[in-house]
């Protein structure tokens, strides 16, 4: 008996070290490349140590616009994670405080929201872009990315909202105060941590998204952070360690936030999955 | 004035209450009016605006539409490009349920029973789920390279010169290549999800078990497993549609090649609308994408719900 829980130990142990060599090879490759030089790459084996390791990549990166991408990605997240926090809460207490016919039905309608791809709506709203005179400017990100935020924002809250006990408000109601005011002076303040959450999940999706900044934006001083990825990538295909760089710079602001809210960030990101 | 004084203190409380109930309907309105106007002009009226589109010939900048009827779904419905490209999203979706709910299970349950001792596994586990797609798919591009990249380096390296191949290039394992990177993406946040609802099972439940003679197996496919079913279902519910509408990565690394072998509804999509701008085709095809995504959800929602009645009844 006992032999066999400390083979099965091992096996485990193995298959979690299998993963982990899984899961951090591809980070390994990318840090270990970045700072080598792209001829170094060609002669050498791939798995050396850089001879002498650089930061011309990285400089090359900052030197080619990154902290102009960076405020891009910054300004465009956050005025949308602020947008979708306010409209998403409104309309969570309606759902889960307000009790009216269509309560359930509008809920129904919002959910449904989930699971509509990106790509049907593409071609309407780049029409629209253009036709407004907003295309190619960090405006025409904002309202695809609060409206396509909403529906797992709004799930989120209700759900959170519905927990917070009806004697807080009914107490209040009786003190004369209405609707407005147990939304801001009741529910509100006590959804703080649901509404931190929804902040980050947003914020982490956000932060990467591709589709809409590809089809939306075209100039480099609109490009958010994965657009200039993506352009760097085309201008410099050959120059691998260069390339490995601005996918490491890109992935810092991420990888910081992961190391010091490590607990929060995780829940965050989860929060989208949470369901029933 | 007057006539409140005359009120009597029922009447008082009818108007009262009257106050209030419109005072909570025009709450409601006012507070779900800014979440509906976002979603009616951003994701409501593309739908019907794409659907209204794959009626028309159009090349997005003439002032004029060539009204075709259903000439672009005739098109499409012997268009093999395609149907391919359905095929290649079930292949992904199969191919994702296979692969990444099992092996997210496994790492779950590995780090649930090895406790604090493999936090750091963890830490390093959930790293991918940091990366944007984008970076994903340029990083994978460079470990397949067949000449700089790492795959084929590390097979040379081991004596495995057989098994090197031309990963992304070659339209026979071009798809699986790309999946195989999906499911790294992919596997981490399913584990992490079944760690969570792991940890909400009681440890008393084990010992029980344990105690009536389980053995570690039985504990697991017949008390665990049914506990982790609401959690797997909706894994398995986030994994079906989000494959059905994948694009960034397989855009990133092939942008759908070599010759469709990678093909996806998304990727043909935006190849039609905004490559050779045949705008209404590109419309046929991204409403066609919306259906393949409702019918299969409506599919596979309705039974799950019946269930779920029956287990709660």
């Amino acid at each position: 008996m006992k032999t066999k829980t400390s083979a099965k130990t091992i096996v485990i142990l193995l298959l979690a070290l299998l993963w982990l060599l899984v899961a951090f090879v591809p980070f390994w490759f990318m840090v270990l490349t970045s700072f080598k030089q792209s001829m170094e790459l060609m002669t050498r084996p791939v798995w050396a140590f850089p001879d002498n390791p650089i930061l011309t990549n990285f400089m090359n990166v900052i030197n080619n616009r990154f902290f102009r991408f960076l405020t891009n990605s910054s300004i465009v997240v956050s005025v949308s994670i602020f947008l979708v926090v306010i409209i998403s809460s409104m309309a969570a207490y309606v759902f889960a405080r307000i009790r009216f016919r269509l309560n359930q039905p509008l809920f129904a309608l919002i959910i449904a929201g989930l699971i509509v791809p990106i790509h049907v709506t593409l071609i309407p709203i780049y029409l629209l872009t253009t036709r407004v005179g907003i295309y190619d400017s960090l405006y025409a990100l904002i309202g695809p990315y609060v409206a396509f935020s909403l529906p797992v924002s709004i799930f989120i809250l209700t759900q959170f909202m519905r927990q917070i006990p009806y004697e807080l408000e009914d107490a209040a109601r009786i003190d004369g105060c209405g609707p407005m005011g147990s939304f801001f002076r009741i529910v509100l303040p006590l959804s703080r941590s649901g509404l931190v959450t929804i902040a980050i999940f947003n914020a982490v999706s956000l932060w990467n998204e591709f589709v809409f900044a590809f089809v939306l934006t075209s100039s480099p001083s609109t490009r958010t952070l994965p657009l200039a990825i993506w352009d760097f990538q085309g201008q410099y295909a050959s120059d691998i360690p260069q390339i490995m760089a601005v996918l490491l710079l890109s992935a810092l602001p991420l990888i910081i936030a992961y190391v010091i809210f490590q607990e929060q960030l995780v829940k965050g990101i989860m929060a989208g999955a949470i369901k029933g | 004035m007057a006539a409140t004084l005359h009120d009597s203190s029922e009447a008082r409380v009818v108007t009262h209450r009257r106050r209030r109930f419109n005072e909570y309907a025009v709450t409601a309105v006012l507070f779900l009016l800014p979440a509906f106007a976002f979603l009616g002009v951003f994701v409501l009226w593309p739908i019907i605006d794409s659907f209204r589109l794959s009626f028309y010939k159009w090349n997005g900048v003439d002032p004029d539409l060539t009204f075709l009827g259903v000439d672009n779904w005739v098109r499409l419905a012997k268009d093999g490009v395609f149907w391919r490209a359905v095929r290649n999203n079930f292949i992904i979706v199969f191919l994702s349920l296979l692969v990444q709910l099992p092996i997210g299970l496994a790492l779950a349950v590995l780090l649930d029973s090895g406790g604090r001792k493999f936090s750091f596994f963890k830490v390093i586990y959930f790293l991918p789920l940091l990366l944007s797609t984008v970076a994903i798919g340029i990083l994978f591009k460079y470990i397949y390279d067949p000449y700089f990249g790492i795959i084929n380096a590390t097979l040379e390296r081991i004596g495995l010169d057989a098994l090197t191949q031309e990963w992304l290039s070659n339209p026979k394992i071009a798809l699986y290549s790309v999946i195989a990177v999906i499911c790294w993406q992919y596997i981490p946040f399913y584990m992490v999800l079944f760690l969570a609802s792991l940890s909400g099972i009681p440890a008393e439940l084990r010992e029980a078990a344990y105690i009536d003679g389980a053995t570690e197996n039985k504990y697991f496919w017949s008390i665990v497993l049914p506990l982790l079913r609401g959690s797997i279902i909706t894994a398995a519910t986030l994994s079906l549609i989000g494959s059905l509408k994948y694009f960034d990565l397989i855009w990133v690394m092939t942008e759908g090649g070599p010759v469709n072998a990678t093909e996806l509804m998304a990727t043909y999509m935006y190849k039609k609308a905004f490559s050779s701008f045949e705008m209404g085709y590109g419309a046929t095809v991204a409403s066609a994408l919306f259906i393949v995504v409702l019918v299969t959800a409506l599919t596979v929602y309705f039974p799950l719900q019946r269930q779920e009645e029956d287990i709660a009844g």
